[in-house]
């Protein structure tokens, strides 16, 4: 198994650069030569409409998904062939929640936990819950768990290797205010920790306000990006509303 | 290699406390395979000279059906849940993650073949308590989870991933079908190591190539 990094915004270069990234699903163009760099100790949130290329960008990040072209460097390696030491450094948590529903949490996240060869899985599970406060929880079967509290414990499970470069997709869906003020702590920590998040969010708002960064994806493009403080929501809500041929 | 077998019996241990917990799949694949066994005795009036003739065909007939329709589930089960991706994200060798299912597999196959064997005394009288049928038995579930763990994997990412399976599967595991039901006819016979040990080594021999070939290819098999 791969060693855990440990996150540190002294190192070199990017936590992730995109150059040319396409992916196409038969016809279907996904992304369409992406260049995007997250850097270390700061927050980038993707904004775009539904099918705009966010997930796919994320996945490819993940090394989920391989890119039909360009190159992915995450944490300072290459995913053509680091695909291993990309998927430790990295910590993903998709629109699934990726638990077992008949298991506990405690119990996916100690199975986890041992995939990512993590020390310790049982204290380092119920440090996580504690830290996401499932820890009431943690003996229930997934199944039994309200949608929001799937969602933290899903984020945990991201968590557990503490990982260098956190890829959340769509955070905030199915979380209630309390909940979306849980995601925020837990992203700031890990940038101001040394590592880098990206996310994904459709509120332009919400997204600004948690994020350093932002870029806009547009039919798989990258229609904007830059410093969240360099825009407002209202540009980022026209940007999305505006025809395609604007972007 | 230390590390893939670890993540492979994590993976294993994972599966099999679900199956404990659930037992989904063992209770519908057993009874799958007692329907199919006993669906065969309105076929023929079981004579013990007949039995001894298409009795291991039956047998092998109860136990490929049963174990297409267990290994569909394999990653299927992973699918629908939406956990595969979670597995896929695991920094470990593709070949633990075959690995781990592969015992997974091995282990249901072999306990619904163990938990056959008094069906297939009480509905034909046949006793398959013999030491050599057991070893072809087993090195023959071994290559049948062997190709079909790798295969389910496949067919779970098509459309027609319930249809895929067998589609691909039989056709590839026909010469250990054929070993498997010969073999075993030889073994039922008394013939002993003379006359299934050829189809024992055919067999294993099967099995060999088709785990180092899995393991190889399985990393492409999961790519999206």
């Amino acid at each position: 198994m791969a060693e855990n990094p440990t996150p540190d915004a002294t190192r070199p270069g990017h936590a992730l650069e995109l150059r040319g990234v396409s992916k196409t699903y038969g016809t279907t163009h996904a992304l369409r030569a992406v260049d995007l760099d997250a850097a270390w100790g700061r927050v980038l949130v993707l904004f775009g409409h539904n099918g705009a290329g966010k997930s796919t960008l994320l996945r490819v990040a993940a090394a989920l998904v391989k890119p039909t072209a360009g190159s992915v460097t995450t944490a300072g390696f290459d995913a053509d062939g680091n695909a291993g030491r990309v998927r430790a450094a990295t910590g993903y948590a998709g629109h699934g929640s990726l638990l077992y529903d008949d298991l506990t949490p405690e119990e996916n996240l100690r199975f986890y936990a041992r995939l990512h060869g993590v020390p310790d899985p049982k204290e380092r599970a119920a440090e996580v819950l504690r830290d996401v406060g499932a820890e009431r929880w943690a003996h229930r079967r997934v199944r039994g768990l309200s949608n929001g509290m799937q969602k933290r414990v899903a984020i945990a499970r991201a968590l557990l290797h503490r990982p260098a470069l956190l890829l959340l997709d769509e955070p905030d869906s199915g979380l209630d205010v309390q909940g979306q003020a849980f995601v925020d702590t837990v992203v700031r920590a890990v940038a101001d920790g040394g590592g880098a998040v990206v996310f994904s969010a459709h509120d332009p708002a919400r997204g600004l306000a948690s994020a350093d960064d932002f870029a806009v994806l547009r039919g798989g493009r990258i229609a904007a990006h830059g410093e969240t403080g360099s825009t407002t929501p209202d540009e980022i809500a026209a940007l999305l509303s505006a025809p395609a041929e604007a972007a | 290699m230390r590390e893939t077998l670890r993540a492979a019996l994590t993976i294993y241990a994972k599966d099999v406390r679900l199956e404990l917990r659930t037992r989904e799949t063992l209770f519908s694949v057993l009874a799958f395979a007692l329907v199919v066994a006993f669906i065969f005795t309105f076929a023929f009036e079981p004579s013990p000279q007949l039995i001894a003739s298409i009795g291991p065909g039956i047998v092998w007939v109860a136990y490929i059906f049963t174990a297409v329709l267990g290994m569909n589930r394999t990653f299927l089960l992973e699918h629908e849940r939406g956990t595969l991706d979670g597995l896929r994200l695991a920094p470990v060798p593709r070949e633990a993650l075959y690995l781990g299912k592969l015992l997974s597999v091995v282990t249901l196959l072999v306990t619904v073949e163990a938990l056959m064997l008094p069906a297939f005394l009480v509905l034909y009288d046949l006793s398959l308590f013999n030491v050599w049928f057991i070893a072809i038995a087993v090195a023959a579930t071994v290559g049948i989870a062997a190709v079909g763990t790798l295969f389910s994997a496949i067919a779970v990412h098509t459309r027609a991933r319930e249809v895929l399976l067998p589609i691909l599967f039989l056709p590839v595991a026909l010469p250990l079908l054929i070993g498997a039901v010969t073999g075993s006819r030889e073994a039922l016979d008394g013939e002993g190591w003379s006359g299934m040990g050829g189809w024992l080594q055919l067999i294993v021999a099967f099995d060999i190539v088709f785990l180092v070939l899995s393991s190889l290819v399985f990393e492409y098999v999961l790519e999206e």
